[in-house]
C-alpha cells in the first residue's frame, strides 16, 4: 500500500498534537480526553504501520459483492452500545427508586449518569444502527459499493471515538448543560468532521448508483443526515473559555437559547429517531415481509410533509414558559398537524403486510417490526396530544413525558433496530439462518412486557404528579407539599425498574443469539408453527339453535 | 396527480435536487420561529434589577451545570395559580437573559428552583446538599457532600467572564480583570468588599458553606442558589406596572 507513509504521518501528527494538548490542558477532564485521543491516534498508527485489519477477525469466507466489513462491525457496535445504554438506564432507574444507589460518588450521581444513558441509547445505539443500516441499504438499493471506503472506515471509528469522549466526559462532569446536546465544544467539532465525512460517503454512493431511481429509504437517510448536520451546527455554537480547556459558553442564552435548544432537541427526535428509522423501516419491512411498499404516492406525500412540518414543532417543549405565546401556539399547531404525516409512515409500513399478515404468527422478526410500527403510531399520536397546551399544562415537567419518550424509544426505535439486526446478521456472515428463532420470540415477549411495565408506570406516575401538584383543598390552599408527591411516586419508580430489567434481559437474549449466529452455531429447535393439526376439529361452527 | 408523480420522478433521479429541496424544506420552520426572538420586545427587554452573575455565582452556576442539576430541577415557573403559590411569581424572559446556557429544564423530579434564592438559610442548603434526607425524608436527591471537600477551582474566572462577555453578557473591563479577587472577596466575610460591591451592586458577601477558612465548591453553589430569582423585585410597583403592559404572554 503506497498510502501507508502519508497516513502514518497523519496519525503521528495527531498523536503529537494530543500529547501537546494533554501537557497544556487547563483542567483534568480535558487532559484525560486528550490522552484518549492520543491513544486512539496511537492505535491508528499501529494499525496503519502493521497493516492490521481489525474487521478481518469477523469476516466470513464469502464476502459478497458489497463493502460489508463496516456493517458487520456496526452490528456488533450496535448490540454492544445497546446493552451499555440499557444497563445505564436500569441503573439510573434504581437510583430514582432507591437514592442510596448513588453511593455518594460524584461520578455516578444521577445528574451525571442520566446524560450518559440518553446519549448511549440515542447516539451510540441508535447512531450506530443508523450508520450501519444506511451503509447496508444504500449499497443494495443503488447496486453499487460504498463511494469512499477509506472515509467510511473513518466515519465508523471516528463516531466510536465521539461516543467514548462524550460518555467519559459526562462521568467527569464535562457537559454544556443542554439536553441531548451535552458534549462540549471540542467533541462537537469532532462530530462535525465525522458527520461531514458521513454525508460525503452517503451522497457519493448515491451519485455512483447503477440504479436510475433513488429508493425512498435513501430520501429519508439523506434528510436525516442533512438536517442533523444543520441542527448540530446551530445548536452548538459555543465559545471555549480556553483552547486547551473543556469549558465553553453557548452563544445563545436565555429565551433564544431555549428555543434553539428545543428546535434542536425536538428534531433530534424528528430526524435522528424518526426519519432515520423510517428509512430502516422502508427497506427492511418490505424485505422481511417479501412484499412491495404499500403506496408509492403516500411515501412521497408523507416524506415531504414530515420533514417540512417536524422542524416547526420544537416550541411545544416550552409551553407556558417565557417564550412568546405566538411561538408556543405555532409549535402546538404544527405538532398536531404532524400527526398525519407521522401516521403516513406507519400506514405505509403496516399495509405493506397486505397479504402477508399470516407471517406474523410464524415469523417473530416480522412480528417485531409490526410491534415497532404500532408503537410508532401510538407515540406519534401521544406526542401531538401532549403538545396541546391544556394537556401539556398537566403533563409537562412530569414522568408522563418520560413514559412517552420510552414508548417511542423502546417500542419504535428499539424494536425496529432489533428486527433489522436479526435480518442483517445471518446475511452478513453468510449463515443460512439465525442461531435461534425461538430466542427471537423470547426477546419479543420480554421486551414487550418490559415496555408495558415501563410506560404504564410512567403514565400513572406522571398523571399522579401533575394532579397532586395542582390539587387544592376546600380551604383554598394547596393540598400537597412537593415532598408528598415525591413519596407518592416510589411504587411507580420501583415498577419502572422491573420494566427496564425485562427489556434488558430481552436484549441480553438477543446479544447471545447474535453472537452465536456470528460464530456459526445453529440451535436445534422445534419450528415456531408446530401446532398439531386435528382434522376432527377443522369443521365449520355449528349454527346456533333457533329459539 | 399523475403529473405530480411524474414531476417527482425527476427528484428521485437527481441527488443534488433532492438534497437541495429537502434542505430547503427543513430550514423554513426554524427561521420563522427563532429569528424574531432576537429583536421582538418581550424577549430582549431589560427589567430593573437584572445584573450579570458575580464570579462566585457564575462558578456556582458552572457547578450546577456540571452536576446536571437541570435534569431534575426546572428554573421556569409557569403562570398557573398552583405554581405561583408554590414557587412565586411566574418567570420572566429577562430573568434568564444572562444565562449561558439557559437552565429552564424539562423535568421536575425535584421542585422548581427559579426563585429558591433567600427561601432557605445557607446552613439549610449545605445540610440539604450534604444529606438531603436529613432535612427532607422523602427526598430522592443524590448526596453532594463532596462539594464541601473540594476547593473551588474553576480555572481562571477572568477568562470565564471574558468569554461570557463575548457571548453577550455585559461585564465591564474592570469586572473581568478583578474576577478572581471578586470571587474570593464574596465568600470571605472579613475581606474588603468595597470594590466587589461597586462591580455588583446588591450582591451579598458572606461565608456560604459554614467554613470561613476555605473557599469550596459548596460556597459557590450555595451563592448561586441564593441569588436565583432575587434580582428582580416582581412585587415592586414599577415591575407590576411593566407586567400589566406586557403583551403576548
Amino acid at each position: 500500500m503506497d498510502s501507508v507513509l502519508p497516513r502514518s504521518g497523519l496519525w503521528l501528527g495527531a498523536l503529537f498534537f494530543a500529547v501537546i494538548a494533554t501537557a497544556l490542558a487547563a483542567d483534568t477532564g480535558f487532559a484525560v480526553h486528550m490522552m484518549i485521543c492520543g491513544l486512539a491516534a496511537f492505535i491508528g498508527l499501529v494499525v496503519t504501520v502493521r497493516g492490521w485489519d481489525p474487521a478481518a477477525t469477523i469476516r466470513p469466507v464469502d464476502t459478497g459483492r458489497y463493502d460489508d466489513d463496516l456493517i458487520r462491525l456496526g452490528v456488533i457496535a450496535t448490540v454492544f452500545w445497546g446493552m451499555a445504554g440499557f444497563l445505564a438506564g436500569l441503573y439510573i432507574a434504581l437510583e430514582m427508586a432507591w437514592p442510596q444507589m448513588n453511593l455518594g460518588l460524584q461520578w455516578i450521581n444521577f445528574g451525571r449518569l442520566r446524560p450518559l444513558h440518553t446519549s448511549a441509547v440515542i447516539f451510540a445505539f441508535g447512531g450506530n444502527a443508523l450508520i450501519a443500516t444506511s451503509f447496508y441499504v444504500v449499497q443494495r438499493t443503488c447496486r453499487t459499493r460504498l463511494a469512499f471506503p477509506g472515509l467510511a472506515t473513518f466515519v465508523f471509528w471516528g463516531y466510536q471515538l465521539f461516543i467514548v469522549l462524550a460518555a467519559t466526559g459526562y462521568l467527569m462532569g464535562i457537559t454544556q448543560g443542554k439536553e441531548y446536546a451535552e458534549p462540549e465544544w471540542y467533541v462537537d467539532l469532532w462530530l462535525t468532521v465525522v458527520w461531514v465525512a458521513y454525508l460525503a460517503v452517503f451522497v457519493g454512493t448515491l451519485l455512483k448508483r447503477s440504479e436510475p431511481h433513488i429508493y425512498v429509504a435513501n430520501w429519508f437517510y439523506l434528510a436525516f443526515i442533512l438536517t442533523v448536520a444543520m441542527l448540530h451546527l446551530v445548536n452548538n455554537i459555543n465559545v471555549p473559555v480556553s483552547w486547551f480547556g473543556s469549558r465553553s459558553y453557548p452563544l445563545f442564552g436565555g429565551v433564544q437559547g431555549a428555543l434553539v435548544e428545543w428546535w434542536y432537541g425536538h428534531n433530534a427526535v424528528g430526524f435522528f429517531l424518526t426519519a432515520g428509522f423510517l428509512a430502516m423501516m422502508y427497506y427492511f419491512v418490505p424485505k422481511q415481509a417479501e412484499r412491495p411498499v404499500y403506496s408509492y404516492r403516500l411515501s412521497i406525500i408523507h416524506f415531504w410533509a414530515l420533514i417540512f412540518l417536524y422542524i416547526w414543532a420544537g416550541p411545544h417543549h416550552l409551553h407556558y414558559t417565557a417564550l412568546p405565546d405566538w411561538a408556543q401556539t405555532l409549535g402546538m399547531v404544527f405538532s398536531v398537524m404532524l400527526w398525519m404525516p407521522s401516521w403516513g409512515g406507519m400506514i405505509n409500513g403496516l399495509m405493506t403486510l397486505n397479504g402477508a399478515w399470516d407471517k406474523i404468527r410464524t415469523d417473530p422478526i416480522l412480528r417485531m417490526m409490526v410491534l415497532a410500527l404500532a408503537f410508532y403510531g401510538m407515540s406519534t399520536f401521544e406526542g401531538p396530544m401532549m403538545s396541546i397546551k391544556s394537556v401539556n399544562s398537566l403533563s409537562h415537567y412530569t414522568d408522563w413525558t418520560i413514559g412517552h419518550v420510552h414508548s417511542g424509544a423502546l417500542g419504535w426505535n428499539g424494536m425496529i433496530t432489533f428486527s433489522c439486526l436479526y435480518y442483517m446478521t445471518p446475511r452478513l456472515w453468510g449463515r443460512t439462518r439465525l442461531y435461534s428463532l425461538r430466542m427471537v420470540n423470547w426477546h419479543f415477549w420480554l421486551a414487550t412486557l418490559g415496555i408495558v411495565f415501563y410506560t404504564a408506570a410512567m403514565w400513572v406516575a406522571g398523571i399522579t404528579q401533575g394532579l397532586m401538584w395542582r390539587e387544592y383543598g376546600p380551604d383554598g390552599y394547596l393540598v400537597n407539599s412537593f415532598a408528598d408527591t415525591v413519596a407518592a411516586l416510589h411504587p411507580m419508580y420501583a415498577l419502572r425498574v422491573l420494566g427496564g430489567l425485562l427489556y434488558l434481559s430481552g436484549a441480553a437474549v438477543m446479544a447471545t443469539n447474535i453472537t452465536r449466529t456470528i460464530l456459526g452455531h445453529y440451535r436445534q429447535e422445534e419450528p415456531l408453527h408446530s401446532a398439531a393439526f386435528d382434522p376432527a376439529r377443522d369443521v365449520p361452527l355449528a349454527p346456533a339453535a333457533a329459539i | 396527480m399523475a403529473t405530480f408523480m411524474e414531476r417527482h420522478r425527476k427528484l428521485e433521479r437527481n441527488v443534488t435536487l433532492l438534497a437541495v429541496l429537502a434542505f430547503a424544506a427543513v430550514t423554513v420552520g426554524g427561521i420563522v420561529e427563532i429569528a424574531p426572538l432576537f429583536w421582538i420586545d418581550n424577549t430582549i427587554e431589560k427589567v430593573q434589577g437584572m445584573r450579570p452573575y458575580t464570579p462566585l455565582e457564575q462558578a456556582g452556576r458552572d457547578i450546577y451545570v456540571r452536576e446536571g442539576c437541570y435534569v431534575c430541577h426546572s428554573q421556569m415557573i409557569r403562570p398557573f395559580r398552583d405554581e405561583v403559590e408554590r414557587y412565586g411569581h411566574y418567570s420572566l424572559a429577562a430573568e434568564s437573559m444572562y444565562d449561558h446556557p439557559f437552565q429552564w429544564g424539562s423535568k421536575r423530579t425535584g421542585p422548581d428552583l427559579a426563585r429558591v434564592g433567600g427561601k432557605y438559610s445557607d446552613e439549610w442548603h449545605v445540610q440539604h446538599l450534604t444529606d438531603p434526607r436529613s432535612v427532607v425524608p422523602e427526598s430522592i436527591m443524590p448526596t453532594y457532600g463532596f462539594l464541601k471537600e473540594q476547593p473551588l477551582d474553576q480555572g481562571d474566572m477572568s477568562a470565564a467572564l471574558q468569554t461570557l462577555e463575548r457571548v453577550g453578557v455585559p461585564y465591564t473591563k474592570d469586572e473581568i480583570a478583578a474576577a478572581n479577587e471578586d470571587m474570593k472577596a464574596q465568600a470571605d466575610p472579613d475581606a474588603d468588599h468595597a470594590a466587589f460591591l461597586k462591580h455588583y451592586p446588591g450582591a451579598t458577601a458572606r461565608d456560604f458553606d459554614g467554613d470561613p477558612k476555605r473557599l469550596t465548591e459548596m460556597d459557590a453553589l450555595v451563592a448561586y442558589l441564593q441569588v436565583l430569582g432575587t434580582m428582580v423585585d416582581v412585587n415592586a410597583p414599577a415591575a407590576q406596572e411593566h407586567l400589566a403592559k406586557e403583551k403576548g404572554r
